[in-house]
């Protein structure tokens, strides 16, 4: 699976593709029509108004989509080429090298080690796992917050921490590529400077998709940027769909459509 | 606290004035006061009951208690009376029907709550299994009486202490089954998709991060079935618990499928015959089953606290 370009590299090679992909609950459409390509260590965030389906769109990465019953999708998902919707495919598997963090920290209910160890033992680590727990921490700058108090409970740690700690527990399996959906929205100004700070040391050796209602984030934090909007359909519900996707700047300055000008510069949304 | 005196009342009064709103407040904290006396008088009733009943049948019993009477059998003459062979009886009632329904229970409550899918035939077995709870246990009684005692009779022997466990076990499944249930759903879906976000299977999700904080809820709704199948009387007596056995059932096989008796069986035949004497040895065996339930109870919640702790 090691076949990511260099990140300074000019037209980057992509690490996913989504072509004509449309997402349904049921017969109901909620997005329609989505084309990208998410490039290899880059921050790439989404962003748009509420049930606009960028966290649809997020959650199909990793096919957590998966567990909602009647949710699928029509169109193609690739990951290096390999289409990840296709039978062949173990969405276990695949969520081994796609990790996620969650919009709450959602720490498992045991120690700060057995929260890091746990991703590691199940999926067969065959290397130490007090090392890696370690390096995973570090990884996370939440090393030395935690270095003395490995064995307490995960959820005696601050929201900020907390969400270090699930970004440690998804560096741990070594992903690819790393989802986050609104990972900062529970949290202080401080801590969401952190985990900012922390995702630009984390793209040098992972993919990062991030979810934010934030503008002003993924202004800050990401490299391409995609504007979701959602309109009313004939039968009264919403349906999401991708406005525009280009480079950050781009798309913060000299954004091609009107609805993302609008959007950028906060007169709707 | 919610009390105040009238000396803190009302910034009105210090000057403040408010014109589109009438605090009441004075009202309002009666109001306070009245419920929460409501609540009190509820509360101490139940507890005055209880402490009544509890009084009562150790004045009546404790004279009567020793330790000849626990480890004697049945007679005819009260003063030699014991209650060894139904107190082993439903020691044994006891075990086997917490062998038999906590595995059952809790593996029925984690296939509906994490693995079933929601269709018709789920929803049909939760409905079913919800008014199984409330079905008389006599009815449980004579289905016992029928499937275990009769049909299964090749097993159990007919009337035995494994017919009568199996009818308990029968009875408290569906309890312990909506307590794994409700347990379960009181887990946050983040902490189920955190753990397959990870690439684990939902067994492993389950077993490492659902179900351990959900043990202690499990722990309580079984205690509290346990302790209603063991001062169950109705079903036992349906499928043929006897109030006069000579000899207690031997821990083995042949001792599972012979005849039993159980306290409350015993309490129950005591209390309904004419003589005082009786009546006081009843009252004994009460305190000998509250003793039982409540060790039982106890041993139950230090598992629970045990659990709890660890999380």
């Amino acid at each position: 699976m090691q076949s990511q370009a260099s990140p300074t590299a000019v037209g980057t090679q992509d690490v996913f593709k989504v072509e004509n992909t449309g997402y349904y609950y049921g017969s109901n459409l909620a997005v329609r029509n989505v084309n990208l390509g998410i490039p290899g260590n880059k921050i790439t965030s989404f962003i748009g108004p509420s049930g606009c389906g960028k966290s649809t769109v997020l959650r199909c990465f990793n096919r957590l989509n998966d567990l909602i019953p009647s949710a699928h999708i029509k169109g193609r998902i690739t990951y290096h080429g390999v289409d990840i919707y296709a039978k062949e495919v173990d969405a276990t598997e695949l969520r081994r090298r796609i990790g996620m963090v969650f919009q709450k920290p959602n720490p498992f209910p045991k120690s700060i080690y057995e929260n890091i160890a746990f991703g590691a033992r199940i999926n067969g680590y065959k290397g130490n796992i007090d090392e890696l727990v370690e390096q995973s921490l570090r990884g996370a700058a939440l090393w030395d917050e935690v270095k003395d108090k490995l064995k307490e409970s995960g959820l005696s740690l601050s929201g900020g921490q907390q969400q270090r700690l699930c970004i440690a527990r998804a560096i741990a399996i070594e992903p690819e590529v790393i989802l986050m959906d609104e990972p900062c929205s529970a949290l202080d100004p401080i801590s969401t400077l952190r985990i900012e700070e922390l995702m630009q040391e984390l793209k040098e050796k992972y993919t990062i998709i991030i979810v934010t209602h934030n503008m002003q984030q993924a202004s800050r934090v990401s490299d391409m940027t995609a504007f979701y909007n959602a309109e009313a359909t004939d039968a009264g519900g919403k349906v999401g769909y991708l406005v525009e996707y280009d480079e950050t700047t781009k798309i913060f300055q000299n954004p091609a459509q009107e609805a993302t000008q609008e959007y950028v510069t906060g007169r709707f949304g | 606290m919610t009390t105040t005196d009238s000396t803190q009342l009302g910034l009105a009064e210090q000057g403040l004035s408010s014109t589109n709103f009438e605090p009441k407040l004075e009202q309002r904290y009666r109001y306070d006061n009245i419920f929460k006396a409501l609540c009190w008088i509820a509360t101490f009733s139940a507890v005055f009951v209880l402490a009544f009943l509890v009084s009562d049948f150790l004045m009546d019993g404790i004279p009567t208690l020793s330790w000849d009477f626990i480890v004697s059998g049945p007679s005819r003459k009260p003063e030699q009376a014991g209650i060894w062979p139904p107190l082993v009886g439903t020691i044994y009632l006891l075990i086997i029907t917490a062998a038999v329904a906590f595995p059952i229970g809790v593996g029925s409550g984690i296939y509906l709550q994490e693995f079933s899918k929601d269709n018709w035939f789920t929803r049909f077995i939760e409905i079913n299994i919800s008014n199984l709870a409330a079905v008389p246990s006599i009815i449980y009684g004579l289905l016992g009486l029928f499937v275990f005692a009769r049909v299964f009779a090749f097993i159990t022997g007919g009337r035995s202490v494994l017919a009568g466990a199996l009818t308990l076990a029968l009875l408290i499944l569906p309890v312990i089954i909506v307590a794994t249930r409700e347990s379960l759903k009181a887990i946050p879906d983040s902490i189920r998709m955190g753990g397959m976000a990870l690439g684990a299977t939902k067994w492993q999700t389950v077993r490492a991060h659902v179900l351990p904080p959900a043990i202690p809820g499990i722990m309580t709704g079984t205690i509290l079935a346990l302790s209603r199948a063991i001062g169950e009387t109705a079903p036992l007596i349906a499928v043929g618990a006897v109030a006069f056995i000579p000899f207690a059932p031997a821990f083995s096989i042949e001792g599972l499928q012979s005849k039993f008796s159980a306290l409350p069986i015993q309490i129950f035949n005591w209390v309904s015959r004419p003589q005082e004497e009786f009546h006081a040895i009843a009252a004994s065996a009460i305190i000998v089953l509250m003793i039982v339930l409540l060790t039982m109870n106890a041993t139950a919640i230090i598992i629970r606290n045990k659990f709890q702790r660890n999380l």
